[in-house]
């Protein structure tokens, strides 16, 4: 993809296989050979189902979890460069029934390891909202102590009185006391906590925040104050986010640009009204019409694309395209060979067979 | 299965209290709330957590747990007086007449038990004579309707080997095995992604048109009320703060909170951006709930007298009304147009504004 200046994070071909104890094989096939870039000062949404690996490809980007290849670049600089440490092989298999047919199974090879890269600078320019904001703060320190804390770790404040006024700003900015330092987390609500965990993400000064599931574990009408403050929060200090959501309509209002991810692998990007117009992969457009509209008119009239079955195990992914089981359109060429992210109209990517 | 098919009311509750006695002081969950619901009709109750949508569906099918307790009013369900029944005839109740599914399928279902087993078992609580093979035969049937094949693999396999919305049809097949009027669907997808969702939802307006059963439908999602109920009752704090037909709701909502619930969503199918209007403030201490209207903290057309005095309720159309004080002063001028001239007996309200 684009080699563009002012593009801030850009991951190409990255792998992430979870091992799993006493099985052969990779294990669980998490994210699988995810290409993409994130501009500077954008929001890139990222939308699937549950266990489609998109909070892990927020990890992964992040280097909290460990990748197992491709490359992160950060602002130009590769932070991690690894080689695909499997090799595919054709084996025949004797399944139960006395039948034999061939499968592909992935057989590790050996590869040079990279010398990796010293993270601490870039944690500095890198930082995550958690989804659950009562399990992500310590509850034995005080507000105080879990913001000046990332203040401690980056050295980023010369005296105690630097230090105290910074975690009063932080607080102030994200709409809470500054009083509220001397409390522990259980004294607030879960939308107070998730500010609370937002102000831990900006006291370091990042330049890029991955939000997983930011609102999720809110109220309903808390989510949009948290969402309009983390819009003010970007246009105030020109962050640049990666989204992670399961609900699409937030995505969409949040988002300059979305990915829809499905059991591991993206298989749409487009900008966030193209893609919620003219959704051109037969998942994006199963996971557009199965959002609920808050509008009897509209849900009474619309036509809805009811999916079969349910999403397929990644610790053995089908074969081809990973949708061909659930997919209406599918064909042999699905069953068989991966399709590739391809450029189908200026900007708008997608992987699927049928659009050639 | 086919229930007679049966018209008019099924469910009346009327001035309903529950309150909590905790040790930090007694939180009125339910704070007198009404409602009809007939056979055939899907009621939404939308709330957000803690406004009491919840309690007062357990309050229905007596599975309210201590401290809590009802304190006032009454539940008729089909003719007969459900409060004061005793605990076995509440238990003859459950599962026959009214039955209940929950948001979490894994921790309703008993892990050590095959979904065969636990199917036959409700059947078998409620009726004594049934043989264990018709009892198997209906299960399975059962099990087909909601929509899962391959059902005599399926009824050995335990809660564990099923996905998380094969569970949720397990758990509605269960319910309906005994053929309840009433089901209470307690957020039954919001642990479901959407196109599970979708699913289940497809299923549950399905079933209904085959039972004629009435549905409780208990959710904070806007966009699943629209979907699958004709009628919808908000509530906030415990109080139903409006109730009426779902386009009404929808269209006309004529309380503050319902207007700010409706413009604080962000809409899938939005043509451009638009920034959000959030609600502002935080939800009600249900310990020490304000005085008045509880949504007045948080309403920005809240009027002196919305925090002195609870607004009463005003009829806006057809089976729709809400509790808001503005309303009450609409209704008021509107009557003061046609009679052309103030009566007496409206100066009590005006007098306090």
């Amino acid at each position: 993809m684009s080699e563009n200046q002012d593009v801030l994070v850009q991951v190409e071909h990255l792998t992430k296989y979870f091992p799993v104890k006493g099985m052969k094989g990779p294990g669980i096939q998490a994210v699988e050979d995810v290409s993409l870039y994130i501009k500077r000062g954008e929001t890139l949404g990222l939308v699937g189902e549950s266990g489609c690996g998109k909070t892990t490809l927020g990890r992964t980007i992040l280097r909290l979890h460990e990748p197992t290849s491709g490359t992160i670049f950060y602002d130009g600089v590769p932070i991690y460069e690894h080689e695909y440490p499997f090799a595919r092989q054709t084996v025949s298999v004797k399944e139960k029934d006395g039948t034999e047919h061939e499968r592909t199974i992935l057989v590790k090879k050996p590869v040079p390891r990279e010398k990796s890269v010293d993270m601490l600078p870039y944690r500095r320019k890198m930082q995550i909202i958690f989804q659950d904001p009562s399990a992500s703060l310590d509850p034995r320190m005080t507000v105080g102590e879990i913001i000046g804390e990332a203040l401690d770790i980056h050295k980023l404040c010369a005296s105690k009185a630097e230090r105290t006024e910074r975690i009063k700003e932080l607080l102030s900015m994200v709409g809470l006391n500054t009083e509220h330092a001397n409390r522990y987390p259980h004294e607030f609500s879960g939308g107070q906590q998730q500010r609370v965990g937002i102000a831990r993400a900006l006291a370091v000064k990042p330049e890029f925040i991955v939000c997983d599931e930011p609102i999720s574990a809110l109220d309903v009408s808390i989510q949009s104050q948290v969402v309009n403050m983390l819009e003010d929060m970007q246009k105030d200090l020109g962050l640049t986010y990666l989204f992670i959501a399961h609900d699409l309509s937030v995505v969409r209002h949040i988002s300059n640009r979305i990915g829809v991810m499905y059991l591991g692998t993206l298989v749409e990007l487009a900008e966030s009204y193209e893609l919620n117009r003219n959704p051109i992969h037969p998942y994006t457009k199963t996971l557009l019409s199965a959002v609920p509209v808050p509008d009897p008119e509209v849900s009474r009239t619309r036509q809805r694309i009811v999916l079969q079955g349910d999403i397929p195990s990644p610790m053995n992914p089908p074969s081809g395209c990973r949708f061909h089981t659930r997919c209406p359109y599918a064909t042999d060429k699905c069953r068989e060979s991966v399709p590739q992210l391809k450029e189908h109209a200026p900007g708008h990517w997608a992987a699927c067979h049928l659009l050639g | 299965m086919e229930n007679k098919e049966k018209t008019g009311k099924l469910l009346e509750v009327r001035d309903l209290h529950v309150s909590f006695f905790t040790p930090a002081g007694e939180v009125k969950a339910v704070g007198g709330i009404s409602y009809d619901l007939n056979y055939d009709e899907v009621m939404g109750i939308v709330g957000e957590s803690g406004s009491g949508k919840s309690v007062e569906a357990y309050s229905i099918i007596g599975l309210l747990q201590s401290p809590g307790k009802v304190i006032g009013g009454s539940i008729t369900l089909e003719g007969e007086d459900v409060l004061s029944k005793t605990k076995e005839e509440m238990v003859a109740l459950r599962g026959s007449k009214v039955a209940m599914i929950f948001q979490n399928p894994m921790t309703c279902l008993n892990p050590v038990y095959n979904i065969g087993n636990q199917l036959i078992e409700a059947l078998k609580a409620h009726d004594k004579q049934v043989s264990k093979e018709e009892a198997a035969k209906r299960a399975m049937e059962m099990l087909e309707m909601v929509g899962i094949n391959n059902v005599e693999k399926r009824m050995k396999q335990y809660p564990h080997e099923l996905s998380g919305g094969m569970r949720q049809r397990v758990m509605i097949a269960m319910g309906l095995i005994c053929h309840p009027q009433l089901l209470i669907a307690d957020e039954p997808t919001t642990a479901l992604d959407v196109t599970i969702q979708a699913q289940i939802l497809e299923l549950m307006k399905d079933l209904q048109k085959k039972t004629h059963m009435g549905i409780i439908f208990i959710t904070h999602n806007l966009g699943v009320v629209a979907e699958i109920c004709d009628k919808v009752s908000v509530m906030y704090a415990g109080r139903m703060v409006e109730q009426g037909p779902v386009d009404d709701i929808f269209y006309k909502p004529g309380h503050p909170y319902t207007m700010g619930l409706l413009r604080s969503m962000p809409r899938v199918d939005a043509e451009s951006y638009e920034r959000l209007i959030p609600i502002e403030g935080t939800p009600v201490d249900m310990l020490n709930p304000p005085e008045g209207c509880p949504f007045a903290p948080r309403c920005e057309y809240a009027m002196k007298i919305c925090l002195q005095k609870m607004p009463p309720y005003v009829e806006l159309g057809d089976n729709h009304r809400s509790a808001c004080w503005l309303r009450v002063q609409e209704q008021l001028e509107r009557e003061k147009a046609e009679k052309s001239g103030p009566k007496a007996e409206n100066q009590e309200v005006s007098g306090d504004e």
